[in-house]
């Protein structure tokens, strides 16, 4: 179907493009920017007036426990492709587990599903998974989600199988035993409320372990949701010697820290933890300068999981539809430009999966998000359709809203 | 900032935590307790402040100790007292402990006094509380995880002040296991916010929270050092799970270092007073010529408390 998007602001990161023009969409690709192709002639016209038309989100990590209702999120969010950590019950650690995950995806027909392959059997950091065999049946990765590998000696061998094949490790860097006992950051607010502390130490060891294995083995590797200002130091020097490691931050850690625990919040819990204000700098820093992708770390939990002390709460927090506002929000706090800001969740994740996608040159796949930056909407459970209702931010107001999500030039989502 | 423990007007609904609580408050429960000291050495030892009351003892966590305390200052005040061992009941049958606390609410109650391991488990109940419209139930947290254990700070706090009269001039030392105890951080706040000048914090660098210098404390590591002219000295119960992973080597090397004996005692202030929340290991925190001598007020603390106990529950539930 041919589709002219009307009087929007178009910005492609990628592409250096941010003017107000039309869209053009012919056969699930995108057709023209600003000029028709030849003979084009629209069946469909959406009206873009006052909304901003970029390429759809790409999310490097979302949970999707309940598959219909949390891709339906997706697109709510302008996330037209979700990363699917491994950690599902049973773990995706066998080709048959990728393979009808990717098909109940396709069937789903919203956003796409990307999953990350299990490292290990089980997670369990100790057999390597049938790598090859998952990425065939259509793993973009392979991961341990957020459970460490504790043997080194079982990393090493992962990484070299992995380089082999040209495929990349995403690893949470966290190490086992700092991390195996503590609920909060170990610093100030830890020590106040009498919380089990993750010292800052327990993401350094693992950043400087997982590095010395690249440079040894030179296996691709991303490491996900980063925490401590440390942390983005040891990877910034990693990437200037040239180590093929990319990096990403959830949203909730580029706006909140160990203080937004207050009073026991368990909307607060986060794996790794929230940690000081000069982390959260060092952070919104490494994403203003595109160091680092921004993604969602969407973790639905049960009401129930959250209704529970601090410390025997489930962590993390609903994102999908949140990250697009928080993503603007963040951006607005930190002077960094709306297209800059964008690239964190298009073009900059799309890099990091070695996917042309993230972008509307012409010939890309038409995967897009139109959006009102100036919409006000408030944060309710009603408001959202991930089964997720967990989130710090609730009864919040949320600036930035989704009007039409477009996967290959089909709309999936419109408000 | 929102204070849960305070209502509208600024008066004490529950108490969670000394942390946030201003002196008047402090002050107002001590006087308080001052006053029932009297009852409890009466014959009928009875005041009707809470009569027809119900309090309910919730610990979801064990301790014989602190519940009968509790019990008895809650009689004390012609309170039904109703006592609840969690751990055996409830929760191993799978049920939350916000559908406990919805079935107690049934049950009339006015005043729960919670013991939990988890750190923050009163504030989850006391904002529940206010969610489903029952402010008129009150909760009075009886230790909390390594959090808090207001009322032992509380007494703690009699204790010095009946012994010493003024906390203006005062130099006390908490020693041990401040890391694991909620009782060193509620006399933190308490004696920071009541003024004690110093607060010093005695121990190895593997029981000591970091950053406690941002709660207003002097660290030492060096227990002679410590205890220089201090007038008031707290010793921490040191739990035996302690000694079986890296925190320390041995009860034996812990005792040297930072065992209180009569010589180490010497260094502080001839008319010190010694103090611990009970239960103690002697031999392992504190020697036993200390604890039974003539400085030691550990068994006043014991009387005080339920002093203490019966003030903070009229105030939050009287009238």
């Amino acid at each position: 179907m041919n589709i002219e998007i009307k009087h929007g602001r178009i910005i492609d990161p990628k592409n250096g493009v941010d003017r107000n023009t039309s869209l053009f969409i012919a056969d699930g690709k995108v057709a023209g920017i600003g000029e028709a192709p030849a003979s084009f002639t629209a069946e469909q016209t959406i009206d873009a007036t006052g909304c901003i038309v970029c390429p759809g989100l790409i999310d490097l990590g979302a949970r999707l426990n309940s598959i219909e209702a949390e891709l339906a999120a997706a697109v709510a969010g302008g996330v037209t492709s979700v990363v699917v950590p491994p950690d599902v019950d049973p773990p995706l650690d066998e080709p048959e587990l990728a393979d009808r995950l990717v098909h109940r995806g396709k069937e789903i027909r919203k956003a796409r599903v990307l999953p990350l392959g299990a490292l290990t059997l089980g997670l369990n950091g100790e057999r390597l998974s049938e790598l090859a065999g998952l990425k065939k049946a259509g793993c973009v990765a392979f991961s341990q989600a957020n459970k460490p590998v504790v043997d080194t000696e079982a990393l090493l061998r992962a990484m070299e199988y992995a380089a082999t094949f040209g495929f990349a490790v995403w690893l949470q860097p966290q190490d086992y035993w700092l991390s195996r006992n503590g609920i909060a950051h170990e610093g100030e607010v830890s020590s106040r409320l009498g919380l089990a502390g993750i010292p800052v130490a327990a993401e350094t060891i693992a950043i400087a372990t997982i590095v010395q294995l690249v440079r040894d083995t030179g296996c691709r590797v991303h490491l996900t949701r980063l925490s401590s200002a440390p942390g983005v130091a040891l990877l910034a020097q990693a990437k200037a010697e040239g180590l093929p490691i990319s990096f990403d931050i959830g949203v909730h850690h580029l706006l909140l820290t160990e203080n937004d625990i207050g009073f026991f919040n368990p909307h607060a819990r986060f794996s790794p933890p929230l940690r000081a204000q000069n982390d959260r700098l060092a952070l919104s820093n490494a994403a203003a300068s595109g160091l680092a992708a921004i993604c969602s770390d969407h973790t639905p939990v049960a009401v129930d999981d959250k209704l529970l002390p601090f410390g025997e709460a489930k962590p993390g927090a609903t994102g999908l539809e949140v990250l697009l506002p928080l993503t603007l929000k963040w951006a607005e706090a930190a002077h960094v430009s709306l297209s800059d800001a964008l690239a964190r969740i298009t073009s900059a994740p799309a890099e990091v999966l070695g996917l042309e996608s993230g972008q509307l040159a012409v010939g890309a796949t038409a995967d897009i998000c139109i959006f009102d930056p100036e919409a006000i909407w408030q944060l309710t459970p009603d408001a959202l359709k991930s089964r997720g209702k967990n989130s710090p931010w609730l009864g919040y107001l949320m600036t930035g809203k989704v009007k039409t999500t477009l996967v290959s030039g089909r709309s999936v989502y419109q408000s | 900032m929102y204070n849960p423990q305070l209502n509208k007007d600024g008066e004490l609904t529950h108490l969670l935590s000394i942390e946030g609580l201003p002196q008047r408050i402090l002050t107002q429960i001590l006087d308080t307790a001052a006053s029932f000291m009297e009852v409890s050495a009466r014959d009928v030892k009875k005041v009707p402040l809470l009569r027809g009351k119900s309090v309910f003892n919730l610990f979801f966590e064990n301790s014989t100790r602190t519940r009968t305390t509790f019990e008895i200052a809650a009689k004390r005040l012609s309170a039904d007292v109703i006592n609840l061992d969690i751990n055996k009941s409830s929760a191993s049958k799978g049920e939350t402990l916000l559908d406990t606390i919805d079935n107690l609410c049934a049950m009339h109650a006015n005043l729960f006094v919670v013991r939990h391991a988890s750190s923050g488990a009163p504030y989850l109940i006391a904002e529940h509380l206010h969610k489903v419209g029952r402010d008129d139930i009150h909760v009075v947290n009886a230790g909390d995880g390594r959090h808090a254990h207001p009322t032992q700070g509380l007494l703690d706090m009699y204790t010095i002040r009946h012994y010493k009269k003024d906390f203006s001039q005062l130099r006390v030392a908490i020693v041990g296991d401040i890391l694991h105890s909620r009782v060193a951080r509620s006399d933190i706040h308490a004696l920071t916010t009541l003024g004690v000048p110093e607060v010093r914090a005695i121990g190895p660098e593997t029981l000591l929270p970091k950053h406690l210098d941002k709660l207003g404390v002097h660290v030492f590591h060096d227990m002679n050092e410590g205890l220089k002219d201090c007038d008031v000295v707290i010793m921490l119960r040191l739990q035996n799970e302690r000694m079986t992973g890296a925190l320390l080597p041995s009860a034996g090397e812990y005792f040297r270092h930072y065992g209180l004996t009569p010589q180490k005692l010497a260094l502080a202030k001839p008319d010190a007073i010694v103090m611990h929340p009970g239960p103690m290991n002697r031999g392992v925190e504190i020697h036993s010529a200390v604890a039974d001598g003539p400085q030691a007020v550990i068994l006043p603390q014991v009387t005080f408390g339920i002093a203490v106990r019966m003030a903070v529950m009229s105030i939050v539930a009287g009238n």
